[in-house]
């Protein structure tokens, strides 16, 4: 197969992926905090509620919009670049991809007509009602995708034979598939993920808010809720990464020694926490835990961990980028922890507005966890290579034989200057939404239906309430 | 009936569900530049604005279905037509945006900026999916591994720009139609000055695209002639087509809307009827194309997804009626809306 092709087509999934992925995490995130926010406002019935429901409806439409458009691109992308892959796996991998049409988005995207535009047309709880199922769609679509995902990690429940076009994997067992080895571990990681990217940044806007000392009752509102949302959802990523890890090192060895940077064939594996990886002679440099690695999986510093050198060559991963990713995803995956905590402690106790410094932080941190799951994303891509699907099928051997390299370097040139002009117009469009801030009519129900005078005496009564 | 056959069906009814409705979306689209005054435009977005996206979810499912169904089918379509799908997905992506983005701003740089990316896009997808098509109804080279070897220019022959341009017309006919149901007015009024016109040149077309079918794509007739009753499907399409001028000349918008519903819904059973039992017929060397049986999933497979389309489908056709009944009526501009 030709290389070049082949390399190209990857740079174009990985860009494509890439930046799709940072727009559904966040639908996912902020799905579950409009959940919250509009359960309150049922409960309470107070206004506030409701205008910040409203507005983060608002930034929840925004990144759906691109979701949708971006997720297009990926459908067709298996097809268009990775024909001989398509072949091998569609009666498997298709199957999530078609659940996934028919589970996930459909019910996404017609509660989200509702969710939007619903507010003056249905009642308070069939607005919920599609409110919850939105982000319940959101979910199941992350579940679908990465049981898909999963299974190239970890194939299971099938088995290979000849098809009308060479040898494919079929199905065998779909519960097998379903709950392969490693989905439930990573489905896990990924929606906790998606829940820090959507909790950190309604803390980061709120964060901002607070500093310019705008939309307080508002921002405080927000803010309260996104910090038990980024302190819950970071330490749960803990115990997903803790999981996830585990079970790398069980069923892709070779991807998790590349993941830490163990290159002897068996024996002691050191813990890295900062380090370079000499891949010309085997080793890495940097701060580390003597057998700390081993001790992480077996609880005993000595216990021997096959290493990247247990395996040819030619079925060896990348290791400097897989290991940088994996190890910044954890660092990232840290600080975020002990910022959340440290800003809801602040909060607790009364002294978070006054420390602007932290407000600055927690402002910039909404960058984290979109690195931190790019990254995760890298390492679990890259540390699986030479392998499309592990140990079935190679990279190189999955692309379309009938697409040149010409073809593809257009389609690259073409999908890369788009999302450009797509990512410019994202931050334009929510930072004059940031910069508008909420709606103060947004507190208010429906009252359009009443008479004038009604609405003026609610209208007035509900502005001096909150004066 | 076999599995294989259900699933030629169910793929087939995912795809006219989507021409006939993200048809009226994207035709709406086409029309968009034609229409004048800030608020008029944003009255027709707003009119598809809740349902557009879902609409596309036909596609994207029909996508999935046909990958896991018919996946060398998937394989060698999506490769076959590399730049072609590559331009749709682009077309597709600046008028998605483009309905979102479009009056977030109040400056008329922006608004026009986006009403021609809306507009261009939605033409570019109707005509791209419109070759596309005619195209797999006319078959294409393939090699003895069910690859296309037809480039960018063998996909634009004179016949699947016929199918593509009669795409154009028949989703702005669709689309005037809804139009007129979702608006009120002088708008309305405008518009519905539109429909007639639209409607003959569809006709024109549809003549047009007939003739060259029986002339060029004998093929097409064959299963017909081998089992007279499916004459049925194409003399339904002549009724349903010719039933749109006489609602509309009537003020029966609504039944209008239907017929030109069915209509694109019996096109495309009758280039199933003519493909049957082939996917994508290779042209001209008929022993390498790809069946309902050389290119299916396992039998296996295909019932688990049976099942899963038996769960499913009853649950999206339940609320989906339900959303476009919540939103029934003439379309008004209020603070929610686009």
């Amino acid at each position: 197969m030709d290389d070049l092709a082949t390399m190209l087509a990857r740079v174009q999934f990985g860009i494509t992926a890439g930046f799709h992925y940072l727009y559904p995490p966040l639908s996912i995130g902020l799905g579950i905090f409009l959940v919250v926010i509009e359960g309150i406002y049922l409960r309470t019935k107070d206004p506030l509620w409701r205008q910040v429901a409203r507005f983060w409806t608002k930034v929840f439409a925004l990144t759906f919009a691109i979701g949708v458009a971006t997720g297009l691109v990926m459908e067709f992308e298996f097809g268009t670049n990775w024909a001989k892959y398509s072949r091998f796996v569609g009666d498997v991998f298709g199957s999530a991809l078609a659940a996934e049409g028919i589970f996930a988005f459909f019910l996404e995207s017609g509660f989200l007509a509702l969710l939007l535009f619903g507010w003056d047309k249905v009642g308070p709880k069939l607005h919920y009602f599609s409110t919850i199922m939105v982000c319940a769609g959101a979910h199941f679509s992350a579940v679908w995708i990465v049981v898909a995902n999963s299974w190239m990690h970890t194939p299971a429940g099938y088995h290979v034979v000849q098809g009308p076009n060479g040898l494919r994997a079929e199905i065998t067992d779909f519960w097998a598939l379903v709950f392969n080895p490693s989905s439930m571990d990573r489905l896990s990681h990924v929606l906790i993920g998606a829940w820090m990217a959507g909790a950190f940044l309604v803390v980061s806007i709120s964060a901002w808010y607070l500093l310019k000392q705008r939309h307080q009752a508002f921002a405080r509102a927000s803010m309260k809720v996104g910090l038990v949302f980024a302190v819950v959802a970071s330490l749960l990523q803990l115990v997903t990464g803790h999981a996830s890890v585990v079970g790398v090192a069980q069923n892709q060895p070779v991807k998790f020694a590349a993941m830490e940077g163990h290159f002897p064939a068996s024996a002691r594996a050191d813990l890295t926490l900062v380090g370079w990886v000499d891949e010309l002679h085997q080793s890495v440099s940097g701060l580390t835990i003597p057998g700390g690695t081993s001790f992480l999986l077996k609880q005993d510093f000595t216990a021997p961990v096959p290493g990247l050198l247990a395996v040819p060559a030619n079925e060896r991963p990348p290791v400097q980028i897989t290991f940088q990713a994996y190890h910044g995803m954890i660092a990232i995956g840290v600080a975020l922890i002990a910022l959340s905590v440290f800003a809801a402690i602040s909060w607790w106790t009364g002294r978070l507005e006054r420390q602007r410094w932290l407000l600055w932080v927690l402002v910039f941190a909404v960058l984290g966890p979109q690195f931190g799951n790019q990254l995760g994303w890298l390492a679990a891509e890259i540390g699986r290579q030479p392998w499309i699907v592990q140990g079935l099928l190679k990279t190189r051997d999955a692309i379309s034989p009938n697409v040149s390299s010409g073809q593809i370097i257009m389609s690259l040139i073409l999908f890369t200057s788009v999302y450009l002009v797509l990512f410019a117009t994202f931050l334009y469009l929510l930072n004059d939404k940031i910069v508008h801030g909420p709606d103060p009519e947004d507190a208010h129900g429906p009252l359009a239906k009443l008479p004038q005078k009604i609405t003026d005496a609610l209208s007035g009564h509900r502005a001096d309430g909150e004066a | 009936m076999d599995l294989n056959t259900i699933w030629f069906i169910l793929v087939a009814v995912l795809l006219a569900g989507y021409a006939i409705l993200d048809g009226f979306d994207l035709g709406v689209g086409i029309l968009h530049l034609f229409i004048r005054g800030d608020d008029e435009r944003r009255l027709c977005i707003n009119a598809i604005g809740p349902v557009w996206d879902g609409n596309v979810v036909w596609l994207v499912t029909g996508g999935g279905a046909l990958f896991a169904a018919f996946p060398e089918v998937y394989a060698s379509a999506f490769s076959g037509f590399y730049t072609a799908l590559t331009l749709l997905l682009v077309t597709m992506i600046f008028r998605a945006v483009a309905i979102e983005f479009r009056s977030k701003r109040p400056s008329h740089a922006w608004r026009h900026g986006w009403d021609i990316a809306f507009s261009v896009g939605s033409f570019g997808a109707a005509l791209l999916l419109g070759v596309a098509f005619g195209n797999v109804a006319a078959g294409l080279p393939m090699d003895a591994e069910f690859n296309i070897t037809a480039g960018l220019l063998g996909l634009l022959n004179p016949y699947a720009l016929l199918v593509g341009i009669t795409t154009v017309v028949l989703f702005a006919m669709h689309g005037a139609i809804y139009l007129v149901l979702k608006t009120e007015g002088e708008l309305q009024a405008r518009i519905r000055t539109w429909v007639k016109p639209l409607i003959f040149a569809f006709i024109a077309c549809y003549v047009l695209t007939t003739g060259a079918t029986l002339l060029w794509q004998p093929h097409l007739a064959a299963n017909m002639k081998a089992q007279p009753l499916w004459f049925a499907v194409p003399i339904l399409t002549v009724l349903a087509v010719a039933n749109i001028p006489r609602e509309i000349h009537h003020g029966r918008e609504f039944l209008g809307f239907l017929s030109s519903s069915a209509a694109i819904g019996l096109l495309v059973t009758l280039v199933g009827v003519g493909l049957y039992p082939n996917l994508l017929l290779s042209n001209p060397q008929p022993e390498h194309s790809l069946t309902i049986f050389n290119s299916a999933s396992s039998p296996k497979t295909l019932k688990i997804m049976l099942i899963i389309a038996a769960i499913g489908i009853p649950l999206v056709l339940t609320y989906t009626a339900g959303i476009y009944w919540i939103f029934r009526g003439k379309v008004k501009l209020d603070k929610a809306s686009y």
